[in-house]
């Protein structure tokens, strides 16, 4: 062993050792593996190998067309099920110069949003459940489930909806969407405050976090970190305030930043963000725009040879879609930058000299969702 | 009312008319214990019903249901499911210590519950070192953990009995100091005289706030002792997938579980031997209608159901909190606990020379 | 600098390199041998200062191969993109720019497994997500598989 300190007595040296965390464990969400070299409690060294679950979406979109492919994005992050599906679409309307009615835009925003709530609330779950405590779990779950049932009898699918096409949605949302949203904010918010009183609060979980993982300003921007995981470290990163897309730019929200850098901060930021993501719907019920739902597409899509790119803010970050095509029917190449791929980078840099047990608290709060890693 | 004092002395004149005093001896050894591991495989039972219908009322759902009345046959159905599945020993692992280590952790559990007093007169073994045996014996458990996790010959599992090793260890001293303070009022290391000298009130009502200290500090050692969360760094689901039994199958594992709840269970009874009386009804000094209706209730419901308060205790705990690190595990311990244990005893012994305490 | 101000500035900053666009951004295509000096003077010109590099991939214009970077500025928030044209199809070759940007490190390992492009001076080239005894580059348009490829 190299790393062995050969000036200590032979009984008192110690060995590092390789672990294997996953492809199948209870705290990496899904199939990915990380070759952890530990000495003792303290990890070394973390190498991610991907791949366990990987489709080739990029490779299948060059045999489909524009809009099948849409179909494939909801398999990536499958928690942000419907902003993927908004990143693909505007991309192609975007090429197409197609000008989507109000109305979707509003219903679009709303669904993100929404999305972006189901996503941040299963994490909050998964948070709480990778740092040892299993109740949050099935709260967030349960909330998580309130949501999904307006997803379902507006849209008929619970996970991957594919219900954002390009120029704009499948259909149109039911008559009683606007109030039954209404009453399901009020329940939301008050199971926002049952989660800080749940966990929050307490100070095993603080002191599990704070001080954890942490994510130096420099060092996320140089990681090309993006999302809460990003601006958790100060760093300011919302597409949707600096790129706005489907009528952001009119409605009013903050982006949520802290100056923390650590797990705690990357806690807080996901918590305020369910906020903000309440106050927004908030601001598009009141004047859901009338009028048509989808603008007239043709059946098959061409978009004129050229480069696009798309960024839209998912639950987890920026993705961008980089379209290239070469005016057929099909993508010549479709590139989808996800936001977990770039945050995955940020999980050897941060766990470096942790403990095991940090190294859960950090990836939990990194929040990586496996097939958007592998695609 | 029959009093368990003359079952046994029944018993007792039974045999001894039949049979000579060395075999009366062993049958009642044989009696006693096959006694002792009936109530406890009940005593499981109903816990990890329990457990698991409490983690279901508080995590919004039903729990088992399905199995017998409101799912209460369903651990019965889980053991025989145990029961009938394969214990498989991988190929690579140290098949003695393998094979041994869950037999080693389960006999030492079972005896810790030598010394216990279930009733008045019903004790197995009346020794005048009773708790001091039963936080001796208590910690011989971690070398079988040790062992399951050597033996495997997995990095998860060794990891895990490393730190159920530290965490034991480090918890046992302040387990120990907690007790120590009931011990240093009443003068005796004896279940019964210190279930004894509880008779006119309960030494967490008698001793004051360092005797409430002791006890709210026996409850966190012990909950570390038995890794039950927040203290489980030793199984830790989420970082280590199941700690030192990751091996184990059917009965193997069986019996690991089994242990939980069986140390579970001496926690349980230990704290309320010293701390709430044993089997000794509630009393307020000087309230004779009060303490009379009180005594109405059997001792046994007393027993019972001051362990089963404990028990709840201890499984709320694990289903509200998160887990800790280890290194914040052992800080608690070893920079909080015991020098407040330690302080805390320093403050028994005065009160107890200066004849403060009731 | 707006689009057309960051066109202009590479224009004539970057003489021996091409300036295009595409539809979203200001199009640079470095020459090999330039790339490294190029993009750190993009990341550390105080009037650009493109400090993330927030996609990096790479595309098969059969025969030639691309590598694209898209970067952006935290400071100014202008984008662009630089491209790198690779000729030599049969060991593509480029300089890694994980020394500027470690986000780098990840992206290249995929480009390298999916497109066989190494990159030199790359901190741990592998293939991150198709096995070592993976056979061949599956985004190249020249890719056969007849087995697990189906086409419409």
């Amino acid at each position: 062993m190299e790393n062995q300190d050969i000036s200590l007595p032979l009984e008192e040296q110690t060995e590092e050792f390789v672990v294997n965390i996953g492809p199948q464990h209870p705290s990496t969400h899904g199939v990915l593996r990380l070759e952890a070299t530990l000495d003792g409690e303290t990890i070394k060294d973390i190498l991610p190998h991907l791949g366990y679950i990987h489709r080739g979406i990029e490779k299948m979109t060059e045999s489909l067309g524009y809009k099948q492919s849409i179909y494939l994005t909801s398999r990536m992050d499958y928690l942000s099920a419907h902003i993927n599906n908004q990143a693909c679409s505007l991309a192609v309307e975007k090429a197409l110069q197609v000008e989507v009615p109000e109305r979707a835009k509003a219903i679009r925003i709303i669904m993100a949003e929404l999305q972006r709530l189901t996503s941040h609330e299963l994490w909050w779950g998964s948070c709480a459940m990778d740092i040892g405590a299993v109740t949050p779990f099935f709260l967030g779950f349960r909330d998580r489930e309130r949501i999904l049932e307006i997803f379902e009898a507006n849209t008929g699918n619970r996970l991957t909806m594919n219900y954002i096409t390009p120029g704009g949605v499948m259909q149109d949302v039911l008559p009683s969407f606007v109030s039954d949203l209404k009453t399901l904010l009020v329940k939301v918010k008050g199971y926002l405050a049952e989660y800080d009183t749940l966990i929050t609060g307490n100070i095993i979980f603080q002191r599990r976090l704070q001080g954890v993982g942490v994510l130096p300003k420099e060092m996320a921007i140089s990681l090309g970190c993006t999302g809460p995981t990003a601006r958790a470290s100060g760093v300011s990163c919302d597409v949707r305030k600096y790129h706005p897309y489907d009528g952001y730019e009119k409605l009013e929200f903050k982006e949520i930043l802290n100056d923390g850098c650590d797990s705690w901060a990357r806690y807080l930021v996901r918590m305020e963000e369910m906020r903000e993501s309440i106050y927004i719907i908030e601001q598009l019920l009141d004047n859901l725009p009338e009028g048509e739902y989808r603008a007239k597409m043709k059946g098959v899509i061409k978009l004129p040879a050229g480069e696009y790119y798309q960024r839209v803010e998912t639950a987890r970050g920026e993705l961008g879609v980089y379209i290239v095509s070469d005016g057929t029917n099909k993508p010549y190449r479709m590139k989808f930058r996800t936001p977990c791929y770039s945050n995955l980078a940020a999980v050897k840099p941060i766990n470096v000299g942790a403990k095991i047990g940090d190294l859960m608290a950090s990836m939990a709060t990194i929040d990586l969702v496996i097939p958007d890693i592998d695609r | 009312m029959i009093q368990f004092s003359d079952i046994t002395s029944w018993i007792h004149e039974t045999l001894s008319g039949l049979l000579s005093p060395g075999l009366t001896f062993l049958a009642e050894l044989v009696l006693a214990g096959v006694a002792v591991l009936a109530m406890v495989l009940v005593f499981v039972v109903i816990f990890v019903y329990m457990e698991r219908k409490v983690a279901g009322f508080m995590q919004l759902r039903y729990g088992p249901n399905r199995v017998g009345i409101w799912g209460s046959l369903q651990v019965i159905a889980d053991v025989f499911k145990l029961l009938l599945k394969e214990s498989f020993a991988p190929d690579s692992v140290d098949k003695l210590l393998f094979n041994l280590a869950p037999y080693l952790v389960l006999a030492v559990s079972f005896m810790a519950l030598a010394p216990i007093s279930w009733a008045p007169g019903l004790q197995m073994w009346d020794t005048n070192i009773g708790v001091l045996f039963i936080s001796a014996v208590s910690s011989i458990g971690v070398i079988g953990i040790l062992m399951a996790g050597w033996s495997s010959n997995n990095k998860y599992s060794l990891i895990g009995a490393m730190r159920s090793g530290a965490q034991i260890v480090s918890y046992e001293l302040s387990a120990g100091l907690s007790i120590l303070a009931v011990v240093a009022m009443c003068g005796s290391l004896s279940v019964h005289d210190i279930i004894q000298s509880q008779a006119d009130g309960w030494w967490i009502f008698k001793g004051h706030l360092p005797i409430i200290f002791s006890f709210v500090v026996y409850v966190i050692a012990s909950t570390a002792e038995c890794n039950r969360a927040p203290f489980d760094l030793a199984e830790a689901e989420s970082e280590l997938t199941a700690g030192y039994h990751t091996e184990y199958s059917g009965m193997g594992f069986g019996i690991f579980y089994l242990t939980e709840y069986i140390n579970m269970l001496v926690v349980a009874m230990v704290a309320s031997t010293v701390f709430l009386g044993g089997w000794l009804p509630f009393h307020i000094y000087g309230f004779e209608a009060f303490n009379h209706v009180m005594n109405f209730i059997p001792s046994w419901i007393w027993f019972f159901g001051k362990i089963f308060f404990i028990i709840f205790l201890i499984m709320w705990f694990r289903w509200t909190f998160p887990r800790l690190r280890i290194d914040q595990l052992l800080k608690l311990e070893w920079k909080y606990l015991l020098p407040l244990s330690i302080v805390n005893l320093v403050i028994v012994a005065f009160i107890t020379i200066m004849g403060w305490h009731f | 600098m707006n689009r057309e101000e960051l066109k202009s500035y590479l224009e004539s900053n970057f003489s021996n390199c091409q300036v295009s666009e595409t539809f979203d951004f200001p199009l640079l295509i470095v020459p090999k041998e330039e790339l490294l000096s190029v993009a750190g003077k993009l990341k550390n010109s105080s009037e650009t200062l493109f400090d993330f590099l927030f996609c990096e991939t790479a595309v098969d214009r059969n025969p030639n191969l691309e590598v694209v970077y898209h970067l952006t500025s935290t400071t100014f928030r202008h984008d662009m993109e630089m491209k790198v044209i690779l000729e030599d199809r049969e060991n593509p070759e480029v300089e890694s720019v994980y020394s500027l940007w470690q986000a780098a490190d990840l992206f290249e390992d995929e480009i390298y497994d999916m497109f066989g492009i190494r990159f030199a001076n790359h901190p741990n080239l592998r293939r991150i997500m198709l096995g070592d005894e993976w056979q061949g580059f599956p985004l190249r348009k020249d890719y056969k598989d007849d087995v697990n490829i189906v086409t419409l």
